[in-house]
């Protein structure tokens, strides 16, 4: 009996300890940034695109890394749903199920997953050049869908498992075909999760730095077409981090912390959308 | 209502079969009890009547389920109209991710049911069938699973009545269901049977007995013997059946 407690209380702790180092790490993380990049935060630093001299300390901000990261992960995440859909949904029993080829999909995913952006951010440039394409904001999309594809995919696949058999039977059992039941019983009960999955790929997306240092480029202009290139805010935290001035690397910070408050709004809403489409969802 | 005959079924899972050449047929606008052991097969003939026995990785059916002579098991049969056609009430009520009227108006729509008048007549016609209208008619519009689980099959039931099938299918519907639920489900059946053939799969012998008009008895995957209610409760001819009934085997 006193054995048991012992264990009890021995794995209650590891697991409390576990929490907290991780609660501690984030926090610690957030409030560097915080410390570090609010006193740099200004109205300007949101509102303008650099100056010039901006690198040098003089006026200017960061819209331009703001819109270009906003256009560029929203344009992949949106580029990606479109793919991860279909394939999560195919990888059900329903559809390719246990053959070899869901499971080869499957494995490839979790490959792909692994694969660190920098390379798929080679390959991106690569297959622009190939196309006599400059780097832009239409290439730096298309390497930040390749980046967000696996992650999507995957989390998507194991909401849409979620949803049991016996449901997807009722509506076989009244006569619905496979896209139907698909379109009005596994979206809906599994969306709370495919949002959640959607979520996770954009915030890896506008996170990330190497999959567009080629491909989308830098610039101190406001993006204007798919075609030109366009700065990003990961790159504008490593541009600024990378001077010796400073105010510009305290600009870093500001920025590090913008794209911070960008990512907790997108989690703060979509999880208020998941409260409010799970109402029906079945148990 | 089209008649259906049962032609040398076998079922088997991974090569092992679990019906055996089951041939019979089942009458019209009666209720038709299978019963039999945990385990001998009941569920599988049922899920081969509509085909969902496709749906099930690794299960192998030869044989013929004729349906107004026609054979359903082709590899061709239009699925979508036999669904339809066959309609199922499960042992668990499974209730869809939506509204309690989206539950009943989501087979008529898959259908092609558009017309809003039209599909409030029927739900109402369909929750009312089977007794269930009053307690949800001032909550129609909110989830499907925030119904008990008794009210849930009943749901069920006018959801699968709703689609206008021929035949219920019906897999122990009262197993999860409380004593006064399972009656007013019994009660359902006795009435619905005037314009219906339903298949039920009950474990409850009592259960057939009050409400069969004819009684199929499986043993191990193989059909022992079936007839008349009356004549198989009282007068079985097979071993097995009478130790069935006499609760020997179970
Ligand atoms: N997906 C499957 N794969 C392999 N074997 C299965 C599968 N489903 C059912 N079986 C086997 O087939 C046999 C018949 O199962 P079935 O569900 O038809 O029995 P049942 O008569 O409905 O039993 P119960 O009264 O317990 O519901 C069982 O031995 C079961 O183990
Ligand atoms: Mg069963």
């Amino acid at each position: 009996m006193r054995r048991r407690a012992v264990e009890e209380g021995f794995f209650r702790a590891l697991m409390v300890l576990a929490v907290a180092l991780v609660v501690v790490g984030l926090l610690l993380i957030m409030a560097i940034i915080t410390a570090k990049g609010v006193g740099s935060l200004s109205w300007e630093m949101i509102t303008q695109a650099p100056q010039g001299g901006y690198y040098l300390g003089k006026s200017g901000g960061v819209l331009n890394a703001i819109l270009g990261s906003l256009a560029l992960a929203v344009g992949a995440t949106a580029l990606a749903s479109i793919f991860a859909f279909p394939v999560c949904l195919y990888l059900q029993q329903d559809y390719a199920g246990q053959s070899r080829l869901a499971s080869f999909v499957r494995t490839s995913l979790d490959l792909l997953w692994g694969i660190p952006s920098i390379v798929y951010g080679a390959f991106g440039f690569t297959v622009l050049l190939y196309l006599g394409m400059r780097a832009s904001l239409l290439g730096g999309m298309i390497a930040l869908t390749l980046v967000e594809l696996p992650i999507m995919a995957r989390a998507m696949e194991e909401a849409v498992r979620m949803v049991s058999q016996d449901l997807k039977e009722a509506s076989y059992a009244m006569g619905g075909t496979r896209w139907e039941t698909m379109r009005k019983i596994v979206l809906r009960q599994a969306l709370p999760g495919i949002l959640t999955a959607v979520l996770l790929a954009f915030g890896r997306g506008i996170g990330d730095a190497a999959s567009v240092l080629f491909t989308a480029g830098y610039t101190d202009s406001l993006p204007r077409t798919l075609l030109d290139p366009v700065a990003s805010l990961p790159l504008a935290v490593f541009f600024q981090l990378g001077t010796p001035f400073p105010e510009v690397q305290g600009r870093a910070h500001a920025s590090a912390f913008i794209l911070l408050v960008i990512v907790l709004i997108i989690s703060v809403v979509s999880r208020m959308m998941g409260a409010k489409v799970s109402k029906y969802s079945v148990r | 209502m089209p008649h259906i005959s049962v032609r040398n079924l076998t079922v088997a899972y991974d090569g092992q079969a679990i019906l055996s050449d089951v041939s019979m047929d089942i009458p019209d606008r009666q209720i038709t009890a299978v019963v039999g052991p945990s385990g001998c097969g009941k569920t599988t003939f049922l899920r081969c009547m509509n085909r969902l026995i496709d749906m099930t990785n690794g299960a192998r059916v030869t044989g013929q389920v004729l349906i107004d002579g026609e054979d359903i098991l082709a590899p061709d049969a239009d699925l979508i109209s036999l669904r339809k056609k066959m309609g199922l009430l499960s042992q668990k009520p499974q209730a869809l991710p939506m509204s309690i009227y989206d539950n009943v108006a989501y087979g008529p729509r898959l259908h092609g049911l558009r017309d809003r008048k039209q599909l409030d007549a029927l739900v109402e016609r369909y929750l009312r069938m089977s007794s269930i209208w009053e307690e949800v008619k001032d909550r129609l519009h909110t989830p499907a699973s925030r119904l008990s689980v008794g009210q849930q099959q009943r749901l069920c039931l006018s959801r699968g009545l709703a689609v206008e099938p021929e035949v219920l299918l019906c897999d122990e519907p009262t197993a999860s269901l409380d004593p006064v639920s399972a009656q007013r489900i019994e009660q359902r059946f006795t009435e619905l049977k005037q314009d219906y053939s339903i298949v039920l799969v009950t474990h409850i012998l009592r259960q057939a007995r009050r409400l069969a008009d004819y009684i199929v008895f499986f043993y191990m995957g193989e059909l022992v013997e079936h007839g008349p209610a009356d004549q198989l409760l009282n007068d079985p001819r097979d071993d097995r059946t009478k130790a069935y009934l006499s609760g020997t085997i179970s």
